[in-house]
């Protein structure tokens, strides 16, 4: 047992209040933006807002919720994320699994070809032209296709699946299975923890994703959530239909409009939180130990 | 003194199998059994032919593409058709006295982002690793690494909002009777504002794998420190940074491979006309001059300039970092 020193003891009490106080300074910036979205406009004018609400209501939602490009750019986002993280998972599969095998031959050699990537790229401009000589200026498939493999997910991946015993895929061959057979009956479903894992990363990176979506779309009606989010917040332009609107309902100021759209751009985020919680940090550490 | 087993494969057959010689062949064996190994992965290729193509065309060309910097690249003459200038765009950006400028800009900021934003996820590992109630632990943990969800738009908005002059910074600094400030537009507050930022963003996310290491030293060796006498503070010195030295001089050498690519988005979302002295770095300007304003081969030739710059950086880290220690990426 350990003698708890009265320096340890005031090391221990300090670090709850760092513990504390860090709590507090990565919360209360998205509390704060919340309660000032549900406060009537006047009193954020008045900066009377502090940990609570201030003339608590909805109006502010109702007004966003109303906004077409919002909307618009909403459905947008969900479609993009859902198309990108499906290619995604698709794609870094089909990749990781023929490195994951000592027997595929060439492997150390493909293995280096991709990693090489991770260090040296052709850079913006050359990527950018690839993709209008492509063709996919101002589509989806320019938000999905030229970022389709992670390096560092499919290392990941093809880590874990470096985990499953050999045993099963002889086992599997002896009774006949192709390497297809193999992959789906057997690996894939002992891989669900992985492929949550990915999943969730590939979409998180789809959802706030805004440059690419910044230098190849045109048409205002294909922007994602981020784009329209930029513009509002950061740049502090309105559509012309929050403008009037808000000049009409005197309880929201653009700032309360501003921060009710951070919420809803952010409130996917949060709920699949909890959920992501449980696979990452052990997916992390994996690749990062291994890899 | 003979071995047994020396006995036994002396006394018996001493050829080795006939088609094993036969791989052992130079030309004629040899391309036989390469083309039987690809015979034998041909499922693996089918399946891997999407993901190579994906490198190829994705990744690899756009690396050829790099040659237009040594060109005047434009869409009419295609690539092939440009007219070779070799090193002329080089010459012009490193004669830019504005270039230097950048330069300036885009390490310093590199250089902060490691003298800053890189020891505070360890002192963070190390600091959490001391908490002795494990559910705070986990809890303090959990929220720690939200902000890393957060996309760079919804932070910048956060920042410009906080940060403007009637934002919450600013009505803080009026309760305790000090003036407000116009954060966003003095190029002196930029660097702040954006290391700030990466720490609040990645403190959490970033103790992730120094606590995996943390958690990977031997526990016995704890114990020997502690029945030798050693206190907190000299078991911190002597078993746990050395336990996590590797982890940490390998994300270090990441980080100085990223000194020249700092967080170009999120710049890009803060950098506005009044901070531009202390905020425009290499890979805006790139994006301004090569998108913007279609100067396709001088962006070009700036962007290469500074992948080639970054590798250079990261390679001599990973010799120093190998002479110095048994750590290095290669």
């Amino acid at each position: 047992m350990m003698r708890r020193s009265l320096g340890s003891r005031l090391f221990d009490g300090a670090n709850i209040i760092f513990m504390l106080a860090l709590v507090f300074v990565t919360f209360y910036p998205i509390y704060y933006i919340f309660i000032v979205s549900v406060s009537g406009g006047s009193a954020v004018m008045r900066g009377d807002v502090g940990f609570w609400p201030v003339d608590f209501n909805w109006q502010t939602y109702l007004l966003v919720f109303q906004d077409p490009s919002i909307g618009r750019s909403y459905l947008n986002t969900i479609l993009y994320t859902s198309v990108g993280t499906v290619i995604n998972l698709i794609c870094t599969t089909l990749c990781a699994y023929p490195l994951s095998k000592r027997d595929f031959y060439g492997r150390g050699f493909f293995t280096l070809m991709i990693v090489f990537t991770m260090f040296f790229s052709g850079g913006l401009i050359p990527s950018y032209l690839l993709v209008q000589k492509l063709g996919m200026m101002n589509t989806m498939w320019a938000l999905v296709i030229p970022g389709a493999i992670s390096v560092w997910n499919m290392i990941i991946m093809r880590t874990f699946f470096q985990g499953i015993p050999n045993e099963l895929y002889e086992s599997a061959a002896l009774d006949g299975a192709s390497e297809l057979t193999s992959l789906v009956r057997i690996t894939l479903p002992l891989s669900k923890p992985v492929m949550a894992t990915m999943a969730m990363f590939y979409a998180v990176g789809h959802w706030n994703s805004f440059f690419p979506a910044m230098i190849y779309l045109d048409e205002k009606a294909k922007f994602p959530l981020q784009i329209i989010l930029r513009n509002m917040v950061v740049m502090g332009e309105m559509s012309s239909q929050s403008q009037e609107i808000s000049g009409v309902y005197a309880a929201v100021t653009s700032t309360n409009i501003k921060y009710a759209v951070i919420i809803i751009a952010v409130v996917p985020i949060l709920m699949i939180y909890p959920f992501i919680q449980k696979y990452f940090v052990k997916g992390v550490m994996v690749g990062s130990l291994k890899g | 003194m003979p071995v047994p087993e020396a006995a036994s494969t002396s006394g018996g057959l001493q050829q080795p199998e006939p088609h094993r010689r036969a791989s052992r062949e130079p030309r004629h064996g040899g391309w036989r059994e390469v083309w039987r190994q690809l015979k034998q992965s041909r499922y693996y290729y089918a399946m891997f032919i999407i993901p190579f193509l994906f490198f190829v065309i994705f990744c690899y060309i756009p690396m050829f593409g790099i040659v237009i910097a040594f060109k005047n690249y434009n869409v009419f003459d295609g690539i092939a058709g440009s007219e070779w200038v070799g090193l002329q765009h080089f010459r012009n950006f490193l004669s830019d006295p504005y270039f230097y400028k950048l330069i300036r800009n885009t390490m310093l900021i590199g250089f902060y982002q490691i003298l800053f934003a890189f020891p505070a996820p360890i002192i963070l590992a190390l600091l959490l690793n001391e908490l002795r109630h494990a559910l705070f632990k986990r809890f303090v943990q959990t929220v720690s690494y939200l902000p890393h969800f957060l996309s760079t738009v919804v932070v910048c908005g956060i920042i410009v909002n906080f940060a403007s002059f009637e934002g919450l910074i600013n009505q803080f600094l009026g309760v305790l009777g000090m003036e407000p400030i116009h954060f966003l537009m003095m190029p002196e507050w930029f660097r702040t504002i954006y290391i700030s930022s990466e720490i609040w963003q990645g403190i959490g996310w970033g103790s992730i794998i120094f606590l995996a290491a943390l958690s990977g030293i031997d526990s016995q060796l704890y114990e020997a420190a502690t029945i030798d006498g050693a206190n907190r503070w000299r078991q911190m010195w002597h078993v746990t940074l050395p336990g996590i030295a590797p982890t940490i001089i390998i994300m270090l050498l990441f980080s100085i491979g990223a000194i020249m690519a700092v967080s170009f988005e999120k710049v890009l979302l803060l950098s506005n006309g009044s901070n531009f002295e202390t905020a425009d770095i290499i890979s805006t300007y790139v994006y301004r001059r090569g998108l913007v304003s279609s100067d396709f081969s001088y962006a070009t030739a700036v962007g290469l300039f500074n992948s080639v710059v970054a590798l250079v950086f990261l390679t001599i880290g990973n010799t120093l970092s190998r002479r110095v220690s048994e750590t290095s990426l290669w």
